[in-house]
């Protein structure tokens, strides 16, 4: 395996959902913009955060990766297979490499499900293996996310939320994928208990060489779990850069923002930082502004431009990409 | 500066079905005229039941304040009629909550809500009342305030109905804000925009604030002193800087270490707590962190620790020293 081989490689990806009026006659009155054309790659092995404030589009980019959603436009090239372009038999064999982890550990599980059957479904349903030797690699995976093998035979209601979110991910490595979609993993568990689900998804990305697109809204968490990160705003992806970069170097006004909105647990860092108070609201995805998305509620902008033009996502060089006429 | 309240001895039970929830198990602590305090902790911890239970506001059946005292201005909140601690709520104490849909009526419009605690608890007319309102709404930076008095809730973004029940914690001036989990449901630029505006609402007006919330980020840039709550105790207790910089409890210390910094140099290893919170129907004896914890001794499973002073303004409930020696 090459060290720098592109693993997965969007381009132009849009993924817009048409507003309908009328009961009988459902007429099309506009699209919501979730994904307005957004392009990235990931290399195999990395993991790539994406984060960005509610409703950024960052749950529809990854499902619209997954072809869970049939992008509107662009590309998907996953190990060079343009997946929007697949069908049937094809795409269901490609989807057998690429998995997802919910954010809800709640919802995600059917309540009816043994873990063993929830666990072992995408076993059976890709023909995989049956009987004894599944129920044998069910136990297996148990183990591998640090649960006991014998709570195969348990309900989720049994377990506690880090714990189903275990149940989560062995579903996930079931298949043996080489990529995998983890939306919010662990935004919806107790601080004391996301530290043990990264270090899981850390310890098994070493291990099975994985590749991680890595969704959430937290900056700290996304900056520790990513090698290189993108901020999305508005269906956009606004900047791109190492995790590095991202703190020390980061050019994007919005990125800035939500750099310095973080809150930092050092009452002493806290005292001396400068907050940028962004006004007002994100505009809705069904009727962006015009010219760059975040001009709206930018202080940096330029009058009769970034109100007009839309941005280029450009290189800037070294692993970093800007989308803002503020920088050259 | 005086002491505005001071718990002692705290106690609130849930009675299930399924038994005794012991959600709140006698806390004490202070709060000066002024001051900000944090109560930090995970789900569950009994931080909401605390401040409801201040508040008498714990629905009953099934819980009940079983024991304590909470003194207010020199009267005991859990000991006032119904109609004090009415006149109480709202007026000298406001309260704001995590999900500001719940707590504003979807059918009437942000005046009519906000115009209601001023006539009541005020004795203003319609008039007076509406000026007032539009008043505390530019208070709280709603932009065209005038116009959009006349909003419907649902016609506000989240970030907006918080700052409007931020906007009615403050109609009657209270002495004291108790902000229960409010920016949790919001976005980092706006929970910044709310902390920004509560910071400097605290200097104009002067106001005493407990600030509930999970996040030790949000504390350590809010508060002047801290809580730290775990099934249902507070186990440590301190000033914000020191707490962060000297933390003498084992979950305190977990907690710091199984957060990523957004500002760490390198990626560093996070250290989570392992286990999961104890059961607060069937209670371990002994110190309810004990399974959790690295540093238990044998007298930590069978003993309690109380909260005590280990250095100035600084309170502990642990058997062990975690700085080396042994207590
Ligand atoms: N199936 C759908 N039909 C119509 N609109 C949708 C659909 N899914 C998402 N949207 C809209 O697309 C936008 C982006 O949603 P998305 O769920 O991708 O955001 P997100 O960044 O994941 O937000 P969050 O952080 O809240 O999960 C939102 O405005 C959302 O309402
Ligand atoms: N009405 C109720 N009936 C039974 N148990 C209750 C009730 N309300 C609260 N409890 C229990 O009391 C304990 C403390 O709850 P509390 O709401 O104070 O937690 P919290 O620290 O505010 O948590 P969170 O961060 O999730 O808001 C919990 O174990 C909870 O299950
Ligand atoms: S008392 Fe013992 S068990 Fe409890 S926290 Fe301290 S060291 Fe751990
Ligand atoms: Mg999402
Ligand atoms: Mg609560």
């Amino acid at each position: 395996m090459p060290e720098n081989e592109i693993l997965l490689e969007v381009k132009n990806l849009k993924m817009w959902f048409p507003i309908t009026q009328g009961i009988i006659f459902q007429r099309h009155i506009g699209d919501i913009k979730a994904v307005d054309g957004i392009s990235f790659y990931i290399r195999r092995g990395e993991t790539l955060g994406l984060v960005g404030e509610s409703g950024c589009g960052k749950s529809t980019t990854g499902r619209a990766i997954l072809q869970l959603y049939r992008p509107t436009a662009g590309d998907v090239y996953f190990e060079g297979k343009n997946l929007c372009k697949l069908k049937g038999e094809e795409l269901r064999r490609m989807r057998r490499k690429m998995q997802m982890i919910f954010q809800d550990p709640y919802a995600s599980l059917n309540p009816r499900m043994t873990v063993g059957d929830i666990i072992g479904e995408p076993l059976e349903v890709h023909n995989i293996m049956k009987g004894k030797e599944l129920r044998e690699r069910v136990m297996e995976l148990l183990e591998i996310v640090g649960l006991n093998r014998y709570f195969i035979n348990r309900y989720p209601h049994e377990f506690s939320g880090g714990q189903r979110q275990r149940i989560g991910v062995a579903r996930a490595l079931a298949v043996q994928p080489d990529f995998i979609v983890c939306d919010e993993p662990i935004s919806a568990l107790d601080v004391s208990i996301q530290a043990q689900i990264i270090n899981l998804l850390e310890e098994l990305q070493a291990k099975f060489h994985l590749t991680y697109l890595f969704i959430a809204h937290d900056l700290s968490v996304v900056r520790h779990i990513s090698d290189r990160v993108a901020v999305m705003y508005l269906g956009k992806i606004v900047e791109l850069t190492t995790r590095d970069k991202l703190y020390s170097d980061a050019r994007h006004p919005y990125t800035q923002a939500l750099l310095s909105a973080v809150p930092i647990p050092d009452p002493v860092v806290e005292e001396k930082r400068k907050r940028i108070i962004l006004v007002g609201d994100v505009p809705s995805p069904a009727n962006p502004p015009k010219g760059c998305h975040f001009h709206t509620r930018c202080a940096l902008k330029i009058e009769g431009t970034c109100d007009v033009v839309e941005p280029e996502f450009k290189d800037i060089g070294g692993e970093h990409w800007v989308a803002c006429h503020r920088v050259a | 500066m005086g002491t505005l309240l001071q718990v002692k001895g705290l106690k609130t039970q849930f009675f299930t079905q399924d038994g005794v929830v012991n959600a709140v198990n006698g806390i004490d602590f202070d709060l000066n005229e002024g001051e900000t305090l944090g109560i930090v902790g995970e789900s569950g911890c009994g931080k909401s039941v605390s401040v409801l239970s201040l508040m008498r506001l714990i629905p009953s059946p099934p819980g009940r304040i079983v024991g304590g005292e909470a003194w207010f201005q020199g009267r005991d909140l859990l000991k006032m009629s119904e109609e004090e601690i009415r006149s109480v709520r709202g007026n000298k104490i406001a309260m704001i909550f995590q999900d500001p849909m719940t707590s504003l009526n979807p059918v009437l419009t942000i005046n009519q809500q906000v115009s209601e605690a001023l006539e009541l608890h005020l004795g203003m007319d319609k008039r007076q009342a509406r000026k007032r309102t539009i008043e505390l709404l530019e208070m709280v930076r709603i932009p065209d305030a005038a116009n959009r008095v006349d909003d419907y809730p649902h016609q506000f973004s989240g970030g907006m109905r918080q700052r409007v029940m931020i906007a009615m914690g403050l109609s009657c001036n209270p002495q004291l804000l108790i902000a229960d989990e409010p920016t949790t449901a919001l976005d980092v630029t706006i929970q910044a925009q709310i902390i920004d505006l509560v910071k400097q609402l605290k200097k104009e007006i002067g106001m005493a604030v407990i600030w509930i919330t999970h996040d030790l980020g949000v504390v350590a840039g809010l508060a002047d002193r801290v809580n730290v709550m775990y099934a249902g105790y507070i186990v440590e207790s301190a000033d914000v800087k020191d707490m962060y910089a000297d933390p003498r409890h084992p979950y305190t210390l977990g907690l710091l270490g199984s957060i990523p910094r957004l500002d760490a140099e390198r990626k560093a290893k996070l250290t989570p707590i392992e286990g999961l919170p104890p059961d607060l129907i069937d209670m371990p004896p002994g110190c309810p962190f004990a399974p959790r914890c690295r540093y238990a001794i044998d007298r930590c499973l069978e003993e309690n620790p109380k909260l005590e002073t280990v250095a100035r303004r600084h309170s502990v409930a642990c058997w062990v020293d975690v700085t080396g020696g042994k207590r």
